[in-house]
């Protein structure tokens, strides 16, 4: 790994940021200690379950519970009728807004379901079995109605309207009357038209990717008890407990004040756990039964309803000059949200060209609802489509000029500077330094052989900072106690760990990292957005500094001289200026006199930061085409992405992985498949194709340290850049190993086979 | 004067305009200009991301403008 840094945080010499300690939460993990969000048990719990639909549209005409009440042992039954009325508007989940009407009626459908799966109505009874039994007695009168599977047919004059009487919203010209396009976006810049006709060389087409899921192993679970007085415990498996107190509030209308929530480990989120699914129907039940509901999703359950990303079709024209320069780029593409509006198809318009300087383009974006599940967000939502689309065309593009890949993209793309596509201009960017880092890589100069391919992709994504807050307090051995409000999904208890430790000059080992629930830690947006270790850890960072306020003034009060005179050093207080005879104090020194001293030492704080700092990745990838069978192997994988500063490089480096698997899993194998009457076909790990370990080499990393001015370490978000371009990479590795232009994911073997075969003719 | 800049997007809100000069001392100040100048924008940039001379910012109402600042508005910003 690169560990060069530059600049005023360059200059700065870390002692435990860029080391990399075993995690604190790793002995409960990797022995099954670590409790997540189906483990906890309640006395009098009981337990609900979720009758779902069986149709992919249609319109509930009468739900009779009557039957299923009377069952044995069943406590409680609630239907979309038991929400009170709220109105439209807008709330912040995950990548986009949603308005808490469609996050309502996704939870337990009202009027219509919208997809194969959606709830309709929930049971709860005293053993899972009972709640099972009586689900079936539960009487749904349907009127079914077409389906709409397919951006095709949704956009189609005749389509069968999933919304009726809602019209779409965003930039004109917007479609009239009733419409499945729920927002249109556009921008452009520059003209065009002239800019195609300067070109040299133009591509375009059509890339289409298909829905795909995040896969998280932990499927949505929590356990819900309420109190006479209203108030409501709520523990979960979530990627934001402040989130999902928000969201109960607003679709239940009650109190914030009187909602807990507690957050349990977490089995993956990947930003499918950004929302809300089970958690309001738990709390309806146990305010009806007057016990602890406990409400755990199957697998199946996991794929047909939750939030899986959008399947899209994207189509970009390129054109370029000889020399490689960039001219104009266009591109219109079309976004599945599935049953409600909110696809992130606004981060994709952003995105798209967000990597390189165009002097003219055009962009239009739409989200389109159709018969599928609600989309949730997914790793750099909407950036991995919008990439496959450009980064092949770029590839293209590149053959076509008889180009390097690598040296096209150098030659256009941003730096400090540059305006972006979307507006204001980058501050400091490391993309120039990844692609130079892949040019250089080994990997890049090796050999391929026979039926291999080589691809080259690039990817951004924003990054975020949000609201954050952390408590830092001292024990009176010296250690210390760090608490956040930020699930930790990617290992940042260690990362906080680190930053504290860093800051008040104690081993990684002398932290405790905390999560707590939203009662007993401040305010912090959910984690997503490639946020926590940047704005989290800023907090911890000026939490950490007020604790050493403290200590020197705790100091001062020992030495009895004044605070000015006592620095902080390497976590030692050292006296200065009059104070200097006196013998350095440890943490550990003023730790044991906090009693003397002022009592114990504890501080807060809380930070807003601006957008973390975009984040750039190059990855390349070798892959080898079976020309019998179309099976393709990825053999050799190399991810390179600037980290600004890795806080702990192994998880970095994990991230970049993980991101990485996922995107050739999407590339290669991963699909929603329904049927004609929109069931999904595949609703489980066998047959929902993802990436195991076997699957795969070694991906080699490149973690480049561009520091972030944004940060005091120069840190950046990491998480989600990875997974942006895989989806081309691959696609541009194996296009090159079968001499076809691939425009659909996921490539799997027949479709390989057949563009093998339409290319022999 | 701070400098408005407008996405295309946007222009159909603002009569075409592609960019304005406004002066106000926070963004917050500039929306309320910019809600008086363009009606159409009334109420559209409550929920958006902000930047501010190449910094975005989530939630900008209350940061500072300098006589040169260049703003744009743009979709909010999150992710997974």
């Amino acid at each position: 790994m690169s560990n060069k840094m530059s600049g005023e945080q360059g200059e700065r010499k870390f002692k435990v940021v860029g080391t990399r300690p075993i995690r604190h939460d790793g002995l409960d993990k990797v022995t099954g200690r670590a409790n997540y969000g189906a483990d906890l048990a309640l006395p009098g719990m009981i337990h609900g379950v979720i009758l779902r639909s069986p149709h992919a549209h249609a319109r509930i005409k009468k739900i009779d519970l009557s039957k299923a009440l009377a069952m044995p042992g069943v406590k409680a039954a609630v239907t979309g009728a038991d929400f009170p009325e709220i109105g439209s508007g807008g709330m912040p989940a995950g990548e986009s807004h949603i308005d808490p009407k469609d996050l309502q009626a996704n939870i337990l459908a009202r009027g219509k379901v919208l997809y194969h799966g959606h709830a309709v109505a929930a049971i709860a009874a005293a053993t899972i079995e009972q709640a099972r039994e009586a689900c079936k007695m539960i009487a749904v009168d349907y009127e079914v109605l077409e389906p709409v599977m397919s951006l095709e047919r949704a956009l189609a004059k005749d389509a069968p309207i999933l919304h009726e009487g809602r019209k779409a919203v965003g930039v004109p010209p917007l479609p009239e009357g009733d419409t499945n396009i729920m927002m249109r976006l556009a921008n452009a810049k520059g003209d065009v038209d002239a800019g195609f006709k300067s070109a040299d060389v133009v591509v375009e087409g059509w890339y289409e990717a298909s829905m795909a899921h995040q896969g998280y192993i932990e499927p949505h679970a929590t356990v819900v008890t309420t109190r006479e007085n209203g108030q409501a415990d709520v523990w979960c498996s979530t990627q934001g407990q402040f989130a999902v107190k928000s969201m109960l509030s607003v679709t239940l209308q009650i109190d914030p004040n009187l909602i807990r929530v507690t957050p349990s480990e977490i089995g993956g989120g990947f930003g499918g756990k950004t929302t809300i699914y089970l958690e309001p129907i738990a709390l309806l039940l146990s305010r009806k039964s007057g016990r602890p509901v406990k409400l755990v999703m199957t697998r199946e359950e996991v794929f047909r309803a939750t939030g899986p990303t959008s399947g899209t079709r994207i189509w970009a024209k390129l054109g370029a000059k000889k020399d490689g320069t960039f001219v104009a780029a266009d591109t219109r593409m079309e976004f599945e949200a599935g049953g409600f509006a909110g696809s992130p198809m606004g981060a994709a318009t952003m995105t798209v060209f967000a990597s390189y300087n165009f002097p003219s383009f055009r962009l239009e974006g739409l989200d389109i609802v159709l018969n599928k599940p609600k989309v949730a967000a997914y790793r750099a939502p909407g950036a991995p489509n919008a990439a496959y689309a450009i980064e092949s065309a770029i590839d293209e593009l590149a053959q076509k000029l008889g180009m390097d890949p690598i040296e096209l993209r150098l030659k256009n793309a941003v730096k400090e500077g540059d305006t972006a596509s979307y507006g204001p201009k980058f501050d400091r960017i490391g993309f120039i330094e990844c692609l130079n880092a892949a040019k250089n890589h080994p990997h890049y100069k090796a050999p391929l052989g026979k039926n291999q391919g080589r691809g080259v992709g690039a990817g951004f994504w924003f990054n975020v900072g949000l609201q954050s807050s952390a408590t830092v307090s001292i024990n009176d051995d010296g250690s210390a106690v760090v608490r956040t409000g930020n699930p930790d999904i990617g290992g940042s208890r260690a990362s906080m760990a680190i930053t504290a430790a860093e800051e008040l000059g104690i081993p990684v080992e002398r932290v405790r990292p905390l999560v707590g629930d939203t009662d007993s830690v401040g305010y912090c947006d959910l984690t997503g957005g490639s946020r926590v270790t940047y704005a989290t850890g800023m907090a911890v960072i000026e939490a950490s500094k007020l604790v050493i306020e403290h200590l020197r003034a705790r100091a001062a009060t020992i030495w009895g001289c004044e605070v000015d005179a006592v620095e902080w050093r390497d976590g030692q207080a050292v006296g200065t200026n009059g104070a200097s005879n006196n013998k350095p104090l440890s943490l550990a020194d003023i730790a044991k006199q906090m009693g003397h001293t002022g009592g114990p030492i504890i501080a807060s704080a809380s930070v807003n930061p601006p957008a973390a700092g975009p984040g750039f990745g190059v990855h390349i990838c070798d892959i080898e085409v079976d020309p019998e069978t179309g099976r393709s192997t990825v053999v050799r994988y190399t991810v390179v992405q600037d980290a600004g500063k890795a806080v702990h490089p192994s998880y970095v480096e994990g991230q970049l992985q993980g991101g990485a698997a996922q995107g050739i899993g999407w590339a290669l194998w991963e699909e929603y498949l329904f049927d004609k009457n929109g069931k999904m076909e595949n609703p489980g790990f066998l047959d929902y194709r993802m990436p195991v370990a076997s699957d795969l080499p070694m991906l080699d990393t490149v973690v480049i340290e561009v520091p972030n001015p944004l940060h005091p370490y120069g840190v950046r978000g990491v998480g989600e850049t990875p997974i942006v371009p895989p989806l081309a990479t691959v696609g541009n590795a194996l296009s090159r190993a079968i001499g076809v232009r691939m425009h659909r994911l996921p490539m799997t073997p027949p479709r390989v086979l057949d563009a093998i075969e339409t290319k022999k003719g | 004067m701070a400098t408005v800049i407008f996405a295309s997007g946007m222009r159909a809100l603002t009569g075409g305009a592609e960019s304005v000069e406004i002066e106000a001392a926070r963004v917050a100040d500039l929306i309320s200009a910019l809600y008086a100048l363009f009606p159409a924008l009334a109420g559209k940039l409550e929920q958006v991301s902000v930047a501010i001379d190449g910094t975005l910012y989530n939630d900008a109402r209350y940061q500072k403008l300098r006589p040169s600042s260049e703003v744009h508005f743009l979709a909010p910003l999150a992710g997974g």
